[in-house]
């Protein structure tokens, strides 16, 4: 590994702010567009009504929730892995941890956007902030809705707190590196950022007391995602292994979602010196693991209900396993479990490309598995008088493709405007003998801390 | 939009069939799994034991359906519209729902706060069988019955604890109020 200096570490990862080319114009022109449709079609959906999705009677929960539950998936990508790599203080993890902040803020942004795309009457959203009212009137704590939106919310401000903090020294950076509408705009920014030691102190305590918060944070965010389910006495969602369950499975999407991302900034910014192979490798081998946990979870969740045999549970089940959802279930087992098996196993196989067919498998069977657990138990709830079908129609499924065009414009966006690679964290890895411990202590022997 | 429906089920294979069927209709539970999940207080239990279901207070997130054990809420997925002059059948006791709000069988509370009134005006007691919803007034077999459970002395309180008396998917744990009765005499005595 050649080694960077300083200065051209700054200009390669600064190079996306300070340079723009028109493929960046059309391409956001392109994902806009794109954004904008999904916004009509929810409009249209405002409209005319609910109707003109597939939801129906029984079946109320559709494509909508599964993009809900999956976002909010995607979202534990970040902020969770960035804190553990950082509380563990795995070195490797310096290029990475922004890439994944950033998707964490950004899906759950979008993710959060689809309760609200699913409402009947989404303009009375707001009745469930905990407003003082004249009439007396509060959101019902009972529900796993309220727990949700409180859930979403705090996981929501903590992350971009969690992504802001870090950055404040590259913002300083580009303030001090350029002039006119930049220097002003990062100054504010980096709020009186000079780099003295108290500073960097005080920004590696708060990053330390940030990253401990927020892993019991993003566990019960995804663990409340999953009592919206396991709290209704509902076949095959009236489980308490819900809450690891869901929680491992958003950790292994945000995985794969994040290695699909890196690889695609390491081809368009041209950052193969700083995103190399070894951080697919050990990103893959953290998304073999989880692959493994994944399944072992869903072979008890199978296995306990097959065993226990309850006929309203045993039409659930064997809707997913042989009935009319078994495609879907079968091309799941292959995406989350026998492609990235192989893939992420055997060292020959291991590369960057391997790595991202891997993680495009399991983003694909991740959606699929919020499918399989919301749709059939839906279909086969009640007396089998009542049982039903669900067949999307094409706005949730317009809505649904332009989650994606939105989070590649958000994510275009952001590494406009800020360095997706966090310069000061790569310095202090180039540089161990001015790592800030030795500066804090300096600082201390000064007496300059208060 | 069916607030109660048949449900039937079929027995045995062609010519030998025999068709059971059975009226289905909002249970009314003293521990409905709609009630706690909604995030409004839309969907609430009255003081006199009613699963009422506010409607403009319901924002459209379906959840109470979702955890309805019974599949007996419904949701106004589009805002209904009636061309002149079939607007005019509307049942003026009764709100019309706009689109995007669950509904589901009331137990016709229009019509039990109508026979309240009218038993207030004229100070006495309700009685029994005065009140009477739309489906037990046009059913001309007699085979629904209505009243207050809460009083042991009512029509429907002596055969709601009659031992032919089912309740309809009784494990949820939802402890519905409205009874299901087998075949059987009417004099219990001689169901045992």
């Amino acid at each position: 590994m050649t080694r960077k200096t300083d200065n051209s570490l700054t200009t390669d990862l600064l190079r996306p702010v300070l340079e723009t080319s028109t493929k960046f114009y059309v391409t956001v022109a392109v994902l806009a567009l794109i954004v904008a449709t999904g916004f009509s079609t929810w409009f249209y959906q405002i409209y005319w009504g609910m109707g003109v999705t597939g939801d129906n009677w029984p079946v109320y929960w559709g494509l909508h929730e599964t993009n809900f539950v999956f976002w909010i998936g995607i979202s534990h990508a970040g902020t969770l892995i960035s804190a553990i790599l950082r509380i563990v203080n795995a070195t490797w993890r310096r290029p990475v941890t922004r890439c994944a902040e950033v998707i964490t803020a950004f899906a759950l942004m979008i993710g959060a956007m689809f309760p609200l795309i699913h409402l009947g009457r989404p303009w009375l959203a707001w009745w469930l902030i905990p407003y003082p009212s004249e009439r007396m009137l509060w959101p019902n704590y009972r529900s796993p809705l309220v727990w949700d939106f409180f859930a979403i919310n705090t996981y929501l401000l903590s992350s971009l707190l969690f992504l802001a903090l870090p950055a404040i020294p590259d913002f300083a950076l580009i303030r001090d590196r350029t002039t006119g509408w930049r220097n002003w705009f990062y100054g504010k920014l980096s709020m009186g950022w000079q780099g003295t030691p108290k500073q960097w102190h005080r920004l590696e305590s708060a990053m330390h007391i940030m990253a401990l918060a927020i892993i019991p944070i993003a566990i019960s965010v995804h663990t409340i995602v999953s009592f919206d389910f396991s709290m209704a006495v509902v076949p095959m969602w009236h489980s308490t292994i819900f809450g690891p369950y869901f929680v491992v499975g958003a950790i292994f999407s945000g995985i794969a979602a994040l290695i699909i991302v890196m690889a695609v900034i390491r081809k368009t910014l041209h950052l193969e010196k700083y995103l190399q192979p070894i951080h697919f490798q050990n990103l893959g081998k953290l998304m073999l693991a989880m692959s493994l946990l994944w399944g072992y979870f869903v072979f008890n969740e199978r296995l306990v209900t097959w065993y226990g045999n309850t006929p309203h549970e045993m039409a659930a089940l064997w809707s997913t396993q042989m009935g009319r959802y078994s495609p879907m279930f079968w091309t799941m087992i292959f995406c989350n479990f026998i492609l990235p098996f192989p893939l992420l196993t055997i060292r020959k196989l291991r590369s960057i490309t391997t790595a991202v067919i891997a993680s495009c498998g399991v983003v694909i069977g991740m959606w699929l598995e919020r499918f399989l657990i919301i749709v059939p138990s839906l279909s086969y709830k009640g007396t089998p008088y009542s049982w039903g079908t669900y067949m999307p129609r094409w706005p949730e499924l317009v809505i649904f493709g332009s989650s994606f065009a939105a989070m590649a414009l958000l994510y275009l966006l952001f590494s406009k405007f800020i360095p997706i690679i966090s310069i000061w964290e790569m310095k202090v890895g180039e540089h161990p003998q001015i790592k800030v411990a030795a500066k804090v202590q300096e600082a201390e022997a000064a007496g300059d801390l208060v | 939009m069916h607030w109660i429906r048949i449900e039937r089920y079929w027995e045995g294979e062609f010519p030998e069939v025999k068709v059971k069927f059975r009226p289905v209709l909002c249970q009314q539970c003293d521990d409905a799994p709609c009630e706690p999940v909604c995030p409004t207080y839309a969907s609430s239990h009255s003081e006199e034991g009613l699963n009422s279901q506010i409607y403009n207070r319901c924002i459209g997130t379906r959840y109470c359906a979702n955890a309805c054990g019974y599949n007996v809420r419904f949701f106004n997925f589009f805002t209904p519209s009636w061309d002149k002059p079939l607007h005019l059948q509307l049942n003026p006791d009764v709100s019309v729902r706009e689109g995007g709000v669950m509904e589901k069988c009331t137990f016709c509370i229009q019509r039990i706060n109508a026979g309240k009134v009218s038993a207030g005006i004229q100070q006495r007691p309700l009685m029994d069988g005065e009140i009477q919803p739309a489906c037990v007034q046009s059913c001309t077999a007699n085979a629904l019955v209505f009243g207050d459970l809460a009083d042991p002395d009512s029509m429907v309180s002596k055969l709601a604890n009659s031992p032919r008396g089912t309740k309809l998917l009784e494990e949820l744990g939802t402890k519905p109020k409205i009874t299901y009765l087998q075949q059987g005499s009417w004099d219990d005595s001689q169901n045992r």
